[in-house]
């Protein structure tokens, strides 16, 4: 363990050292070969044009080497496999797509993938919305959003513990030490186990993200209830709106657009939810996700590449509507620079 | 806020009360998890962790001695002891013989068990079986009791867990991926970032744009290639393919378009004056670089250094797909992850081991919470 944190300081020191160096250095180098200082006039002209022409690539350059191998080619490379057979050698067409849409457990998927997207992006921002609004109300407002905005610090296997002991079922006539089972039980009711009814088992694993994602709806919100101008409130009020009609009326049409952030935002994020399932039910029980299910056939009897890049390429399909419509919006933001 | 004012007490009651509703759900869950960590582990199955300040009661069962342990006493064999035997003492309240009615019988009372034998059981665990005729058979008499104990908070868990069960080696190895992999992106980031921002060179439009596409490429359309890259580059060079060194470039790799993008949104925003004084007196880019744009910059470096370290924390797939599962490789989520399968009933392993997982994120967004929100919001409201 002695080796493992000196080689991870090692590393640090290599890694900054090296970045340092890289820039310092190219940076130098170019210099060197197009100098500027203590040749004639017009030379100095030219050699700076050319550094001018050189240096945005030298900064720019280790980001682009590393977004090409970690991000640019696997995509291309997961469309090709996602045509080729599970070892990646021979073409096959589309018959990863016929399978996906024959198979039980990716229709599954699928319909559990649209029953996310229609309702965790929307608790959350509705959720968030209304925290929001009243926090900003009362004396403690901020440290109940501290609070309510905490969870999303937790990774989602360590929210996923947490709500598994909620959600815990133990046997008749056993003390109930899971809290959802113990109030049902308080109640009347009785005691269930919650992760593995069909179908509803989704909505308690979708809560978890809503637990966690709330916080962000609620603070991003939040800002843009302040921007709201003090007047336009003011003049409701004088005009006799009753609170429902001030949120209703005037403050939400005035933030639409960063609700749809939120609401984008948390919707990619649906789409590649992946640990609360593993860590929940990891599938079983009707509750998979095109993730999980993804991950499953990377390394199911020794991975099938071909069918895990199929599914990457559907979940990628569902994204490029959003990919494209924040590339038209930063298009229109920069457009004059 | 203007639309409060003039509101009834009732209605401003009713806010307090809705807040106070939420941020109760919002908090109990997670503090489930740390007061059961703190608690004795055979309290934490006896009673939900809400009553863990009264006391807990559970019906045990144990085998009083067998018949060697008789001794004659005013001509009666009797049998004496204590249900406890050396063990911890709890109060008992009632105790039976039969597995159906454990609790037949009031603690400090003789039960008659027939043909003379008389049992009692008192508070204390201390009995006494009493027979007219002298007792046979080497097994004791079958008894139950229903004790209560006394709220017990410990940190023996954290103990067990820590050093037996491997989260310690594994909190060491989330440090090891988590350190590197948020400092390496950030110089790398910076130059792009100033690079996108203030120089002007052919592409340069492009290259925003494939940088924002790249902000929503989902992870998964990146692991089958790179485990075949990584497994290639292992057999080839003949090293391991699962390697830290892995893991840092993978987190670096995945985190630039959002360090590249909240960068140079902010750099972008920096005053033009400053950046033309500076040219006028003959600074090069480098220099203004390093001695005006990263010192201003700080906050949003700040601020991308805590979304990255809270990123790699808690992430799982990617130190899952890049990672191995040995105790030197194992990181802290996918340590919880396998202990989830293997300890599936031991919650007192599965509340502490939680909670040694999320400390180190809570204290750097309690202690950092300012720089977080800043970047939540640059982040994603000009990101739209």
């Amino acid at each position: 363990m002695a080796a493992q944190i000196f080689s991870a300081i090692f590393v640090i020191i290599i890694g900054v050292g090296g970045c340092v160096a890289y820039f310092w250095g190219a940076n130098k180098l170019l210099d060197l070969v197009f100098p500027s200082r203590g040749v004639s006039g017009t030379a100095a002209v030219d050699n700076l044009r050319r550094q001018g022409l050189v240096r945005p690539w030298l900064f720019v350059g280790p980001a682009m080497v590393i977004l090409t191998i970690y991000l640019i080619y696997p995509v291309i490379e997961t469309l090709r496999l996602s045509f080729l057979d599970r070892g990646g050698e021979n073409f096959v067409g589309l018959a990863n797509y016929e399978w996906a849409f024959g198979d039980h457990d990716f229709r599954n998927s699928i319909l559990n993938n649209i029953l996310w997207l229609a309702v965790v992006p929307a608790a959350c921002t509705f959720l968030g919305l209304i925290i929001a609004v009243l926090t900003d109300k009362i004396w403690w407002g901020t440290i109940a959003k501290s609070l309510i905005f905490l969870p999303l610090a937790i990774s989602f296997v360590g929210a996923s513990v947490i709500w598994k002991f909620i959600y815990e079922y133990r046997g008749e006539g056993q003390v109930q030490i899971g809290l959802l089972n113990a109030i049902i039980q308080y109640f009347g009711g009785q005691p269930q186990v919650w992760i593995s009814l069909p179908f509803w088992n989704n909505f308690f694993l979708m809560v978890i993200l809503i637990w966690i994602q709330t916080g962000f709806a609620m603070v991003i919100l939040s800002s843009a209830l302040r921007g709201i101008p003090e007047e336009t409130l003011e003049a409701a009020v004088i005009d006799g709106a009753n609170p429902f009609q001030i949120f209703w009326k005037i403050m939400v049409p005035q933030i639409w657009g960063t609700i749809a952030v939120v609401w984008t935002t948390i919707t990619i994020l649906v789409l590649k939810v992946f640990d609360i399932v593993l860590t929940m039910t990891n599938g079983q029980w009707n509750s998979q996700v095109l993730a999980n299910l993804m991950f499953d056939w990377m390394f199911r009897g020794g991975g099938d590449f071909g069918r895990g890049a199929t599914i990457a390429i559907i979940i990628m399909i569902a994204v490029i509507p959003i990919m494209v419509w924040n590339i038209r919006q930063a298009n229109k933001e920069t457009g004059g620079h | 806020m203007a639309a409060s004012t003039g509101k009834s007490f009732v209605s401003r009651f009713g806010v307090h009360i809705a807040v106070l509703v939420f941020v109760v759900i919002w908090t109990i869950p997670t503090l489930g998890i740390l007061v059961s960590s703190l608690r004795d582990k055979d309290q934490i199955i006896a009673s939900g962790w809400w009553n863990s300040f009264a006391s807990s009661s559970q019906t045990e069962a144990g085998r009083l001695p067998a018949a060697s342990a008789q001794t004659q006493k005013d001509g009666k064999y009797v049998i004496e002891g204590n249900v406890f035997g050396d063990g911890a003492k709890r109060d008992i309240s009632a105790f039976g013989v039969k597995a159906a009615a454990p609790t037949q019988y009031k603690a400090g009372t003789a039960a008659d068990l027939g043909d003379g034998v008389t049992l009692q059981v008192n508070a204390d665990g201390s009995f006494v079986l009493a027979s007219p005729k002298a007792f046979e058979g080497d097994r004791g008499q079958r008894v139950y009791f229903a004790s209560s104990a006394p709220p017990k908070f410990t940190t023996a868990n954290y103990d067990a867990v820590l050093f037996s069960e491997g989260i310690g080696r594994s909190f060491m190895n989330s440090l090891t991926v988590t350190i590197p992999a948020t400092i390496i992106p950030i110089l790398i980031a910076a130059f792009a970032a100033y690079a996108l921002a203030w120089m002007r060179f052919p592409g340069r439009a492009l290259l925003i744009a494939v940088i924002i596409g790249l902000l929503v490429v989902p992870l998964q359309m990146s692991l089958i290639p790179l485990l075949k890259l990584y497994n290639g580059v292992g057999t080839f060079f003949g090293v391991p393919s699962k390697t830290y060194l892995g893991i840092w470039l993978a987190h670096t790799g995945f985190g630039l378009p959002f360090a590249i993008y909240l960068l140079r949104s902010y750099i972008a925003g920096l005053p033009r004056e400053i950046m033309e004084s500076a040219r006028i007196d003959g600074a090069s880019d480098f220099e203004i670089f390093v001695k005006i744009v990263l010192p201003l910059s700080f906050p949003v470096l700040a601020s991308f250094a805590i979304f990255q370290f809270l990123w790699v924390w808690n992430d799982l797939l990617v130190a899952m797909v890049f990672l191995g599962t040995a105790p030197d490789q194992i990181v802290l989520t996918a340590k919880l992850n396998a202990l989830l399968g293997s300890r599936g009933g031991n919650w007192e392993i599965l509340t502490t081991s939680a909670f040694i997982t999320i400390i180190v994120p809570l204290i750097v967004f309690f202690s950092l919470q300012r720089y977080f929100v800043r970047g939540l919001l640059a982040g994603s409201v000009k990101g739209g």
